[in-house]
Parts: C-alpha cells; structure tokens; sequence
C-alpha cells in the first residue's frame, strides 16, 4: 500500500504548515493551515497542550558483553530507576527495526557511556531486566541531582529517526512551551503551535491549559516489546488543567487534545466520573469503540493503518472517513511522520 | 511576585551581584538554578546556600555557545520546574584592560554581543513559550549605566547593554498583556570582580555591596505593585523605592 511520504526535516514556518480538517459531525474533510485554527476553533473551546520537553534519551556506550544504545524510555521511578531499551551497535541511519539486537544484559552490568570532552563519563548499571523482553532494563546511574542531569545532556542526544536527512539536535525535539524534560520522544503534534499563534488564540477567547505527559518510545524493535506498547506512562494533570476542562465544558466549548499524548492523559485520569488532578500513570488504551469522556477531538499529526496512533483516532471519528482523508491527504502530498504535516480531527 | 516556591534560573551566579542573587532568591523561598561557566567558582556558591538549608542546584554553561542553551533549560527544568524567574546577570566586558573601540578587534566586539546580547535572547526564547503559556513570568536583565552614556573603552559592553535594555523593551510590547513580564536593572557601581576588572583603580569604599543590592533588587521583584513590564530601572536613583 502507498504511505505518507515523511518529512525529511523540521519546517521552519510553521503556521504555514498544512492542516487537514476532518469533521466527523458531517463526515467530510478539507485543506486548511495550522494558521487558520484561529477561525476552526471558537471561544470557550479550550486546547490542551502536553508541555513535557523531550529527554536527550538517546544514550551511546558499552557493556562488557558487547557495544549498545541505550534510550529512556521514560522519567526515573521514585526510587531512580530509569527505564530504557537497548539496541545493539549501529547508527541512526538504520530504522529501528532493523537494528542488531543488544547484547543480552544482566542484573549489575555496568554501562560506560560515551561523552564528548574531558569529563569523565556517565555510567549506569542494570538494576533490573524485564520478563517482557530482554531488551526491556531499569538503570541506575553513577551519579544524581544537577551532576546526573547536566551529564545526561551532555551525553545524551534525542531518539534520532532514520528518514530524516541529517541527525536531529536538541532544540528541534522541543515544543515551544516545553517544561520539565519526561518525554522519551518528542510529543510532535504541538510543534506546529508556536507563541504568536497560541496568544492569537487565547486573544479570541479559546482557553489554553497544559499537562505533562511522559511519552514513551513509539518503537522499539523489538515485536514482542512493541506489542505492548504503550507501557503505562505517567502523566501529571494540574489543578488548573481540570478547572480548565470544568469552564469549557460548562459553557458548551470543546476539549481539544494536541496530540495522542493528551488523550491518553486525560482520558486516563478521568474516573468515577471526573477528571482527576495530580500524578496518574496510565496504561489505558484508545481505539475504535472507546468512548472519550473528556476530549471532544484532536489536533495531531497525519496516522495511517497500521500505526496505534490510527487505532486511537477511530474513538474520534468512523474509518470509513479517516480512510478517505488519508488516502486524499496522500494524493495531495500532505507529509507524515513525526515532523510532518497536521490534521484536526473535531466534531461540530 | 511571589518568590515562595518558585523556580528561579540565574545566570553568571559564580561570583558578585549573581551569587549575591542567587543566596538572596533562595533565601526568600525560590528554587534557585545557579548557572555559571566554572564549576571551581559556582558549586562553592551552591554549596553554601544549600549549607544555610535552603535550595539551589549548580549548572555549568557557557550562555554565549548556542549549543548549550537548550541542555541548560532541560536540566535545570528537570530539577526545578518550568522555570518562573529568569535572571540574565551574566555578562563579560571582553578584553581586559579595556579599550577604545578604535583598538577593539572585530572578533572580541562579536563575542561580546554574543555572550551578552546573543546569549540572553536565545535563553530567554527558550523559557518564555512555557511562562506564556502558564500566564506568568518574570524575566529581569542586568543592564548598565554604559547601556546609555558612551564612555570611552566601554563601547562594545556598552552597545550590548544598550541592545540588552532594546531586546527586552520589544519582548515587553511583544508580550503585553500575557502574564509575562520584563524588568532591565542598572544596579549601579558595585564591589565586585568586574568592576575591578574595568576600573581597578577605584575607591572601593564608595561602591555598593553586590549582597545589598541583591536584597533591594529582590524586594523590588517581590513588591505588590509591580513595576510595568519592560520598563528599565536605576537602582542607584531608587534609594527609596523598595
């Protein structure tokens, strides 16, 4: 079957960006721009954000049973354990699943990072190795506090995509609004939604809250692992979130998640009938026959069969329909993939 | 501002009006980023606000090398929070003795604007989408007295301090009405290593104590009524304002 052709690079204009309109209510779609949110939403209707900045989790080193990368998966527990994939030797030019697998780690490895300059090296050990897949660890690293953090970006670099043209920096993999850094990849669908755009359409009226969510890794090579994606992940809904999400429900606006990482939160967070504030970590899974309670649609990016990401839009509108909009978002050269084109996905 | 619990990042913290800044944030409640270029002078900063039981955390970065202002907000995130408070204190006066602009290489000119013009642009471009979106921030520049008169051997710090109190005027009307704000300081002559550095035939008698004008920098960030974003202060001329 055709696909999306991806983008090869992060855009630079990205109100110019395009946007594919899908309205589930009439069952049609259309061509617009991210700029023209400022006309397809309306006061009261409130877009939710998730502000996690990415981790440089993208971690290159050795074990003394063989070369491998290691990316987080994830924030560290309580405890300070680090959740994290591994993968054999290789470079980001070869696709995830084509990766050597890792040699197979055990309870007290210790992995020497690689690091630029003169400092010495960031080191972690294996704490514990999952009964899903081998590939699966918790680490503990030497060090902790600002130490830990300024070796981790120093080390560090984010999970790099190998259809891009060149490897990706950091502030690429940031939103405009991002906060603290717990996402293992970029939540991409805000990237388009830059500081002018979100005042213009906060002058109008459409309310803006954030979350934190803390995506996990979208792939990780591995089938059996992938299988069981998404790992529950933590989420952090403030105060402000819920009353936000209480106003505009009470005055007949829509919630509109930015990205399948708000979805994911605060549909996960919704229970006993409410949204719940505070920290919810969340293994809830969304697809065709879900039955969202909080977001009425979703800006995101362009998710075709096949992916999970097009099994959660189908909670938002029937396939038949995402299935003509993709096949036409695909004739129309609209581009997918995590720096690619956007669409809205919202009922009347 | 309330200062009680918020996250606050400091540039230039190592020694003089930072590190006074830093001890007095963090003494009023903030969670306090301490950011410098040397580790040897900036974890013994840290080290002695967090032996007076309060919290700061030591970052090492260099605010004129582009590559390492987004490492230095995710870390400093990581450990404090979206960051409510962004103090650019850092600055150099480029090449010591200073010299006439007629003697000043081109090279040593850019450096300057790109630690003190450059640096603080691409920090705070870093920071502000998150205070945009939670409605309130406060960013505050340390500007100069050179920022308005042309003092002879000042002119490349003064042209980055002119463009300093610049950028953040047009941040300020950018940003009107957002819940952010923007505050240039002049804290006026102080007893500190650049001063020495720039005048070390001074009377050190009759310069202020960075630690003092921390604290009436502080209360001035702390008053109930603010003053409006993107105006530019005088601390010296302020003897009554806080």
């Amino acid at each position: 079957m055709n696909s999306l052709a991806p983008a090869v690079w992060p855009a630079e204009d990205r109100a110019l960006a395009r946007l594919l309109v899908v309205n589930p209510t009439r069952g049609t779609f259309r061509d617009a721009l991210v700029s023209d949110l400022e006309s397809l939403l309306r006061p009261h209707d409130l877009l939710v954000l998730n502000d996690a900045a990415t981790l440089p989790g993208s971690l290159v080193g050795w074990s003394p049973r063989g070369p491998l990368e290691a990316r987080l998966a994830g924030p560290p527990s309580d405890e300070g354990l680090w959740p994290a994939v591994l993968f054999g030797a290789g470079s980001w030019r070869e696709r995830t699943e084509d990766r050597r697998p890792p040699p197979r780690l055990e309870i007290a490895d210790r992995i020497q990072l690689e690091a630029p300059g003169p400092e010495s090296g960031l080191a972690a050990e294996v704490v514990s190795v999952s009964s899903l897949s081998p590939r699966l660890v918790e680490l503990r690293f030497d060090r902790e506090g600002a130490r830990l953090w300024r070796a981790l970006f120093r080390v560090g670099r984010p999970v790099q995509y190998s259809y891009l043209r060149a490897p990706l920096p950091l502030w690429h993999v940031q939103t405009a609004f991002a906060g603290r850094p717990l996402a293992a990849e970029m939540p991409s669908a805000g990237r388009v939604l830059r500081v002018p755009l979100l005042r213009a359409l906060r002058k109008k009226g459409v309310a803006i809250a954030t979350v934190t969510h803390a995506a996990g890794l979208s792939s990780t090579g591995d089938p059996a692992l992938d299988a069981a994606l998404p790992l529950p992940e933590l989420s952090l809904i403030p105060e402000t979130a819920v009353a936000a999400v209480d106003e505009a429900k009470g005055r007949g606006g829509r919630v509109v998640a930015v990205g399948t990482t708000v979805v994911r939160a605060l549909e996960g967070a919704f229970r006993e009938g409410r949204l719940r504030p505070g920290a919810n970590r969340t293994d809830l899974r969304i697809g065709p026959g879900f039955r969202p309670r909080v977001v009425a649609g979703l800006l995101t990016g362009l998710h075709e069969p096949g992916e999970s990401h097009y099994e959660l839009l189908q909670a938002f509108a029937p396939r038949p329909l995402l299935e003509s909009a993709i096949a036409y978002a695909r004739d129309g050269g609209y581009l997918g993939h995590e720096f690619g084109d956007s669409s809205l996905i919202l009922a009347e | 501002m309330q200062l009680k619990g918020s996250a606050a990042l400091v540039t230039g913290a190592s020694r003089g009006l930072g590190a006074a800044l830093a001890a007095e944030l963090a003494r009023r409640g903030a969670r306090v980023v301490a950011v410098a270029r040397e580790a040897g002078t900036l974890e013994p900063v840290v080290a002695r606000i967090r032996e007076a039981g309060f919290e700061a955390h030591a970052l090492v970065a260099d605010q004129g090398d582009k590559d390492a202002v987004y490492p230095l907000v995710g870390a400093a995130t990581a450990l404090v929070g979206p960051i409510d408070l962004l103090v650019l204190n850092a600055s150099t006066l480029g090449p010591l003795p200073l010299r006439d602009l007629a003697d000043t290489e081109c090279e040593d000119f850019a450096s300057v604007l790109e630690v003190n013009l450059l640096g603080p642009f691409r920090l705070t471009k870093a920071i502000v989408g998150s205070m945009v979106v939670r409605g309130s921030g406060l960013v505050v520049g340390l500007s100069s007295d050179a920022a308005v008169n042309g003092y002879p051997g000042w002119g490349a710090y003064g042209v980055s301090k002119a463009g300093l109190d610049h950028l953040f005027r047009t941040w300020a009307a950018e940003l009107e009405g957002s819940g952010v704000r923007f505050l240039s300081i002049d804290p006026g002559e102080m007893d500190t290593r650049m001063h020495s550095d720039a005048m070390p035939e001074a009377d050190r008698s009759l310069l202020a104590d960075p630690a003092q004008v921390a604290a009436r920098m502080v209360r001035i960030l702390e008053a109930a009524v603010p003053p409006p974003s993107g105006s530019r202060l005088e601390l010296p001329g302020l003897e009554s304002a806080a």
